[in-house]
């Protein structure tokens, strides 16, 4: 009987919204903007923050990243012939970072070449990358087929690379196959392996591209030494770099930042100048989250005060509609409706009128995500949370600033009603 | 107190019985003393009209009678329930379980249908749709409007409109129909045929209580009952 009467309050509040067709639109508007505009932007932040996370969580939360960085001073004397620019992470800071903390589970040691790839015909300029057998344990990723480098090739000085599937595509022409045998600079080289390649964009890099050929760092210390000559534009860049990466793990991630301390202050005792950088994947982890959070709160500020305008501007329209139906409140009240069912039907009308601009803001707030998708390429996810609490928001808002409208209706004497022209 | 003890002569046959009942409006500088000390029954199955003067005092008595006011002092019982002293929420039951409506200006409610507006006190009373939809073609068919009603008040005529409220009245089988002039905005024709419809809902049976200021729609009722300055000043009819 109640809920007959709710459906019936539903569509006489349908009804009555629809008599006014551009001025329902109109007051509701204030809804459709605000709602709109919460799930569109949430959505953007969340496509955002998630592709941060993602490459964050690929990082490694446990991870720590030290990177040779060449001093500023160094890259101004470059130009002069036969400098040679001496700067980075040393064989020795390895050692001393691995046995010298004591939550640090491994480090992977990096030594990054450049040098062109070959197999017959085909060239390629690969990124040699000279590492530890715990490279692969680090960086967790599909062999796509054969083996990872083992702590035997390591042993042996062994001439095997493994190669990533783009490299792999552009020069072997599959990424199938493996023991064929191409050649790097001088050397000859096994193909062991094939790892899948990784999408990487944003401002923080993995530690290995797309077109990598993986080797023992033993054998590429051997082969190509530390030092590197580059000709660029007229003139001759020598230096030399030891490592040009370390990947540090520790035990758990409560001992992330502790350990990042303290290899901070352990490479400051041995490096004079500033030739390394610190990376700590946790720290930028909580960063971008917190990031997150302030733009969540300065979107639900901008949200709530265009919500609280559009609710005014529908409590000052049901007002208006109260005074113009002030016979029709006679009318019910005459034939016997109690207070609190004019305050039912008003209130009714009322959550109608936003929850449609609810909804009509969800449609919007879901349209402009897709198609800033669309044509931009950026990421967008709406989250389901936020179309559940546009809706319960675009509810509250019609029950809250309804309620005075409603309230006002109810308490207005019948006789003094009738008589209303 | 029981209405037995307050109305000790009620005879089952008494409707509506006044017992000296004020109403006093309070306008700050100067108290208006509106209805000034009326007793009076009804007989259920009477038509009477109330006549008098403006500001004889006809209107607040009819409000009164309608349950939409409380008497300032003295007690009104209606279908031997004394109802002077009820709340809000009660004074809505009485109005909508016993009274109906019949106003000069017809107030239906222009966003309705002719259907929705004879089912609206059913709808508060809490029927079922079909049922009410039926009840509501009943009465429809009954004034004569079977046809109009899925038509809007704007688009009925004035005697229509007042027959849809006659319907729209009747829709609660009420004990007592309260009547306000309902010919004061209709042409003479169309208000004989109203009249017409009520001395014959009379002759059914009903009891009505109509307010009117023309003698010859006062003609319609079996008694009359005249007010000066907010009293009681002569009766006249049959019984």
């Amino acid at each position: 009987m109640r809920q007959w009467r709710v459906i019936r309050n539903v569509r006489l509040g349908i009804k009555t919204l629809m008599l006014h067709k551009l001025r329902s639109l109109l007051t509701v508007l204030g809804v459709v903007f605000g709602v709109g505009s919460v799930i569109a932007m949430l959505s953007i932040g969340e496509g955002a923050s998630r592709e941060v996370m993602a490459q964050l969580e690929k990082l490694g939360v446990k991870n720590i990243m030290l990177e040779s960085i060449k001093p500023t001073a160094d890259e101004n004397a470059g130009a002069q012939q036969g400098f040679l620019s001496m700067y980075g992470l040393l064989y020795e800071d390895d050692e001393r970072i691995r046995l010298g903390i004591g939550s640090v589970v491994r480090t992977v040691p990096v030594k990054v070449i450049r040098k062109d790839g070959r197999l017959g015909e085909r060239a390629l300029e690969l990124r040699i990358v000279g590492t530890t057998p715990e490279w692969f344990q680090l960086v967790k990723r599909d062999m796509l087929v054969g083996r990872a480098l083992t702590q035997r090739d390591s042993e042996r000085r062994a001439n095997v690379c493994v190669l990533t599937e783009h490299g792999a595509r552009r020069l072997l022409a599959t990424e199938h196959v493996v023991g064929e045998s191409i050649r790097i600079g001088q050397h000859h080289y096994e193909v062991i392996g094939i790892v899948r390649s990784e999408e990487v964009s944003g401002s923080i890099q993995a530690p290995d591209q797309n077109v990598d050929a993986y080797i023992p760092l033993s054998f590429a210390r051997q082969r190509y030494g530390d030092n590197m000559y580059r000709r660029t534009a007229g003139s001759r860049e020598s230096e030399r770099v030891e490592l040009h990466q370390i990947i540090v793990e520790v035990e758990s991630e409560d001992d992330v930042e502790p350990a990042a301390e303290a290899i901070q202050a352990l490479l400051r005792r041995f490096h004079k100048r500033q030739d390394y950088r610190v990376a700590v994947p946790l720290t930028l982890l909580r960063q971008a989250e917190k990031n997150k959070r302030m733009f969540n709160i300065v979107l639900g500020s901008i949200a709530g005060i265009s919500l609280l305008v559009g609710g005014i501007g529908i409590m000052n329209i049901m007002l208006a509609s109260v005074t113009e139906r002030t016979r029709e409140i006679g009318i019910r009240r005459a034939i016997g409706a109690k207070r609190r069912q004019i305050i039912g039907q008003f209130l009714i009308e009322t959550v109608v009128l936003t929850t449609v601009g609810g909804l009509i803001g969800i449609a919007f707030g879901i349209a402009i995500p897709v198609l800033i998708t669309f044509w931009s390429k950026m990421p967008t996810i709406v989250p389901l949370y936020s179309v559940i609490l546009s809706l319960v928001i675009s509810v509250a808002v019609g029950i809250i600033f309804g309620l005075y409208p409603a309230i006002r209706a109810a308490k207005l004497d019948p006789i003094t009603a009738l008589r209303h022209e | 107190m029981s209405s037995d003890t307050l109305f000790p002569s009620l005879e089952s046959d008494v409707v509506v019985a006044l017992r000296d009942v004020h109403k006093v409006y309070d306008m700050g500088v100067v108290q208006v003393r509106a209805l000034n000390g009326v007793s009076m029954s009804f007989k259920r199955g009477s038509f009477w009209a109330v006549m008098g003067p403006s500001g004889s005092g006809k209107s607040t008595l009819l409000n009164l009678l309608g349950c939409l006011d409380r008497p300032t002092h003295g007690h009104y019982a209606l279908d031997g329930r004394d109802v002077s002293r009820l709340t809000d929420d009660e004074l809505s039951d009485i109005r909508l379980q016993k009274l109906g409506f019949i106003f000069q200006s017809f107030n239906l409610i222009p966003q309705l249908t002719v259907a929705e507006n004879i089912e609206l006190p059913l709808f508060y009373m809490g029927w079922e749709a079909p049922a009410s939809a039926a009840r509501a073609r009943e009465l429809a068919d009954m004034v004569g409007l079977a046809d109009r009603l899925e038509h809007r008040p704007t688009e009925l005529s004035g005697g229509q409109q007042q027959r849809v409220a006659v319907a729209r009245s009747l829709a609660n089988a009420p004990e007592v129909l309260l009547v306000d002039e309902p010919t004061g905005n209709l042409d003479s024709g169309t208000g004989e045929q109203i009249m017409a419809l009520l001395a014959q809902l009379n002759a059914e049976g009903r009891t009505i209580i109509m307010v009117t200021h023309e003698m010859d729609v006062a003609g319609y009722a079996t008694h009359q009952l005249h007010m000066v300055d907010g009293q009681i000043e002569r009766m006249e009819g049959e019984g």
